[in-house]
């Protein structure tokens, strides 16, 4: 059996008196790529944010490659070097060149020198296919560059697992499709992946597992082939007939 | 596979709890940046109270508020209460403290006025109404107050003539050096019967109201409800009085020897801090009020207009309530800050709370204290401004809804 | 008759007809929409020819142009008494400054000229280097040359300046000493931590709650107790604490509207790619913050500008108290000594004031249309 990227163990999370995660326990190995769906709300984006420690869990262990989150600060910076995170709405820094925004992290964070950062850039610009943007600033490019430059920028960090919370539910239609090969890529090249998405195309495609959460719990989970033609629970039965018209 | 989580799966040991050190807990770093802040405050505050007492000791002096029970010694130009150089300090600064609530609050009501008239008329098709607007409010705010209020005293106030020579209105207020003299009512036995016909005719007016709305309820017929009642409602203290066998007497000012006697009179000093508090406060509302005007969507007068709503019910029934909204919380800072304006009275001399208090510090020597009354008043000033536009503005949300 | 159509030969593009309506229709439009409205116009029109003709009459056609003393100014019917202006001119800038180092004050006005310029115009480059030079060397460089007293200088002491000189010096301290100041506040306002909280959040509270003269009164008369006895600081230091203090408290408000500004997303991405607190705050909020409050920053210098007239209340002789003070000469003390002090008095902070305004709605407008997310 390989390695585990993420466990996550009886995590429990409130937002004050509502219970958003309800005791997950996930285990995820070292190049898995796991995608996650379910109703608005279920507590998807939390879970995956968890990860990161963009929300604090308040019960249960998460130990990403080996480093528990605790409240030690030390261990968080630890933990989001080897995290790359890509948004809903990009969140590029728009006062920064695409360029710029590619390489803050790696300088500041890792302390490269310039060039070599730059170097780095360059080379995951060109992967995500827009090397020509480089010098042009996030509010020129249109919703599907900038997606592909936030999963550059999360690149140029080398991370070892890849969090996407719904890559393509702010896109227009025609541009989906781009970011998805960027997605496919990365999938291909064996990075461990957890995708927060709705694009079912993609899950069969790529993914090892696929999970279904439903008022803060882990409902199902399967290899897609099952998971698509063979739902147990009803309320994975029902979410599917709903998006799958 | 399996349905529902997976316990079984195997999980490395969790990690030992509590992390590699205290050094690295955002909570106890949290803890010590705030000792480390209460400590350095501590500390200066220390040495800031012990610097103090040993220059008070110096100048042989002590901290107490003690002296505000002593007499003053000085005079105040004009009072709302019974003042004179033997009153106690405690009573100048009070006094003063009228004086800054007096101008303040009627700076407020005619800047007030004068804002939101401005700030409509700056968003007319009429281009000489907008331009002259533009123009008013671009001179006016773009020089300081304190210039202004001289510019009032020294080039309006003081060229007037002496007292024998006053500019007199029909006889009954005069202008001259000494400010304005305008008669002042006494009222008689029997007064209230103006003001209970002045209460009868507003809520009359309500009542009038309220049936003309449930008429145009049921037949959408509109009665001019104000063009009837406000008539009535200014009448109907005069009715009342004159009923009453008019117990109503003026004061009049009367030229004697070398000053007027009875009336009441306005200080020149007032009538400038006034003015230039109105003139200049007026320009800021203005500007609130027409981007409060502005920030309702162009879509709302448009579909006002689509109704077939006339210009001036859409900005009643639709543009006004929805900008009221975005109005009052600048206006309730405007209004702050013009009470806190009001303290450059002490540049001309007007005697308000800042004029008094300066003046106490300067007889008694008693700095400390003195700041920290002005202080406290000012603050409580604002607070209470504050707290009153908010349920202002509570209030008016809830209407809405 | 067939539903089925297709366009085969376009329409020609044709230029927009120059008019619409007649010239008196458009002229009704503009002037006078309403009966009501027309009266309007008409009033104003009236008033604003007298006004201006007042103006122009007094300040033009009446006016003594030159004159060695104030006699002609004196003279019934004279109009503003321009001499006396000129008179004064070089004392209204420098102050009490002595006539042969005024060289020292023209080199601090020529580097803060610059250097502002270099800042506020955008097309200009190297605006880290120039905030630089003008929140750190250049008020060192000012107060070495200005005060003397070193490098072989002769000393000024603080009670010969003035003027502009004095009006500049104040503005431009509260608003250098205030940036750094009130970013510091506005972050400890948002801070987690309840004490910094709660101590930001009071100082700004009560400075902002009562008036710059109090405020102004308090540096002058309790910051000489505060200080260890004997040591009684330079008035003009005591007004600099005041207006500093003041300012970093507004300024502090307006930081703080510029950080709410930016979205969650900004925050959460920095994060989420690894930078710590301060790096954050650095590199991507505080650029982004502080962009969106160029118009306020330049709104509250505004403010700031006309407020320091105030300090002539504690008897500083800045721009205000140095032109009040010269209509008691003796040798231009005439009926329009005043008026024509006063006039030109509003005419400097006019000039000073509506342009920096211009500036701000123009930043304004150029941030609305470039800053896209």
């Amino acid at each position: 059996m390989t390695e585990s990227a993420v466990v996550m163990k009886s995590v429990n999370k409130w937002y004050g008196q509502f219970h958003v995660l309800r005791d997950i326990n996930l285990d995820v190995k070292k190049g898995e790529r796991i995608v996650i769906c379910g109703p608005s709300g279920s507590g998807k984006s939390t879970m995956i944010r968890c990860i990161n420690r963009l929300e604090e869990h308040q019960q249960g262990d998460i130990i990403v490659d080996g480093i528990p989150l605790t409240t030690n600060v030390k261990n968080i910076d630890d933990v989001r070097r080897e995290v790359g995170m890509v948004f809903q709405h990009f969140n590029l820094f728009p006062h920064l060149t695409v360029l710029e925004n590619c390489t803050l992290a790696p300088m500041w964070v890792r302390k490269e020198p310039k060039a070599q950062a730059e170097e780095t850039a360059m080379k995951f610009l060109k992967r995500v296919k827009i090397p020509e943007q480089a010098l042009k600033y996030p509010g020129q490019l249109s919703g599907g560059q900038q997606q592909r430059v936030a999963i550059a920028r999360a690149l140029c960090m080398n991370p070892k697992i890849m969090l996407f919370d719904e890559p393509t539910s702010a896109l227009d239609p025609e541009m989906i499709k781009e970011v998805l090969d960027v997605m496919v890529d990365l999938a291909q090249g064996g990075m461990t992946m957890l995708c927060v998405t709705h694009e079912m195309a993609f899950a069969r495609q790529v993914a090892n597992r696929v999970i279904f959460m439903d008022q803060g719990q882990i409902v199902e989970q399967n290899e897609p082939n099952e998971f698509f033609l063979n739902p147990q629970s009803p309320r994975t039965k029902l979410f599917l007939e709903q998006i799958l018209h | 596979m399996t349905v529902n989580t997976p316990h079984s799966k195997s999980v490395p040991p969790p990690a030992p709890a509590g992390g590699v050190s205290w050094f690295y807990d955002p909570k106890i770093r949290g803890y010590a940046s705030q000792i480390i802040v209460v400590a350095l405050l501590l500390w200066g505050l220390y040495v800031i109270i012990g610097n103090t007492q040993a220059n008070l000791t110096k100048l042989n002096q002590n901290f107490g508020f003690g002296f505000l029970t002593q007499a003053a010694g000085f005079d105040l130009s004009t009072s709302l209460i019974e003042y004179s150089s033997t009153s106690t300090y405690g009573r100048a600064i009070f006094a003063g403290l009228l004086n800054t609530i007096l101008v303040a609050v009627l700076g407020i009501i005619f800047a007030t006025i004068i804002g939101f008239l401005v700030g409509v008329m700056r968003l007319s098709k009429n281009r000489v109404v907008a331009g002259a607007a533009t123009l008013y409010i671009e001179l006016i705010r773009n020089v300081p107050l304190l210039l202004q209020i001289f510019m009032w005293y020294a080039l309006v106030l003081k060229p007037l003539p002496g007292v024998k020579d006053a500019h007199s209105l029909f006889g009954i207020v005069f202008l001259s050096k000494k400010g304005i003299v305008m008669p002042h009512p006494n009222f008689g036995p029997g007064a209230w019967a103006g003001l209970l016909f002045l209460v009868a005719a507003l809520v009359g007016t309500w009542l009038f109201r309220r049936r003309a709305r449930k008429l145009q309820d049921e037949t959408g017929k509109i009665t001019p409800v104000w063009l009837i009642s406000i008539p009535i409602i200014i009448l109907s203290p005069f009715i009342g009085l004159a009923l009453a066998g008019w117990p109503l007497a003026f004061d009049y000012p009367e030229l004697k020897g070398f000053n007027f006697s009875g009336g009441m009179t306005m200080v020149p000093e007032m009538a400038a801090l006034l003015i230039a508090l109105i003139v200049y406060s007026a320009t800021f509302i203005a500007e609130t009020v027409r981007s409060g005007i502005q920030a309702v969507s162009h879509g709302q007068s448009e579909a006002s207009s689509a109704l077939g709503l006339s210009r001036g019910r859409a900005l009643r029934l639709v543009i006004i309530p929805q900008a009221m909204r975005v109005i009052i919380p600048p206006l309730a800072s405007q209004y702050l800050n013009l009470t806190k304006n009001s303290s450059l009275a002490i540049a001309v001399g007007f005697p308000d709370l800042m004029y008094a208090g300066g003046t106490v510090n300067n007889q008694s020597g008693k700095a400390i204290e003195v700041v920290f009354i002005l202080m406290v008043v000012y603050l409580s000033l604002s607070l209470f401004t504050a707290a009153f536009m908010n349920w202002f503005n509570s209030r008016m949300k809830m209407v809405e809804r | 008759m067939s539903l089925s159509y297709v366009r085969t030969i376009d329409a020609p593009k044709l230029p927009a007809p120059t008019t619409t309506a007649g010239t008196w229709a458009k002229l009704r439009e503009r002037f006078a929409p309403t009966p009501l409205s027309g009266l309007g116009t008409l009033v104003i029109a009236v008033f604003l020819a007298w006004a201006i003709w007042s103006i122009f009459q007094w300040a033009i056609i009446d006016a003594v142009w030159t004159a060695p003393d104030r006699e002609p100014c004196n003279a019934p019917g004279a109009g503003a008494c321009w001499p006396f202006v000129q008179a004064k001119a070089l004392q209204w800038v420098y102050g009490f400054y002595p006539i042969e180092l005024r060289w020292r004050p023209n080199i601090v006005f020529l580097l803060g000229g610059l250097s502002l310029a270099g800042l506020l115009i955008p097309k200009i480059p190297f605006k880290g280097w120039n905030a630089l030079f003008f929140f750190l060397a250049f008020p060192i460089i000012a107060y070495v040359l200005l005060t003397g007293g070193r490098f072989g200088l002769e000393e000024v002491g603080t009670e010969q300046w003035g003027g502009l000189l004095v009006t500049l010096i104040v503005a431009i301290t509260g608003i250098v000493a205030s940036l750094p100041l009130g970013i510091l506040l506005a972050l400890g306002r948002r801070s987690k931590m309840p004490v910094v909280r709660t101590l930001c959040t009071g100082f700004i509270e009560i400075v902002r709650g009562v008036p710059l003269i109090t405020v102004l009164f308090m540096a002058s008369v309790m910051f000489p107790l505060f200080m260890p006895p004997g040591i009684n600081p330079d008035k003009l230091l005591k007004a600099l604490v005041g207006v500093g203090l003041f300012s970093a408290a507004y300024m502090a408000e307006v930081v703080r509207g510029g950080l709410q500004a930016i979205p969650k997303g900004q925050y959460e991405a920095s994060m989420a790619v690894g930078l710590s607190y301060w790096r954050m705050m650095l590199l991507v909020v505080m650029p982004q913050a502080l962009k969106v409050v160029i118009p306020g920053i330049v709104n509250s210098f505004i403010s700031l500008f006309k407020d320091t007239s105030l300090v002539s209340i504690i008897g500083i002789f800045d721009l205000f108290n140095i032109v009040q003070s010269g209509f008691n000469d003796a040798k231009w003390a005439s009926a329009q000594t005043g008026n024509t002090g006063y006039f030109a008095l509003a005419l400097i902070y006019w000039v000073f004031c509506f342009s920096m305004s211009r500036y701000s709605q123009f930043i304004e407008r150029r941030l609305n249309t470039s800053y896209t997310r």
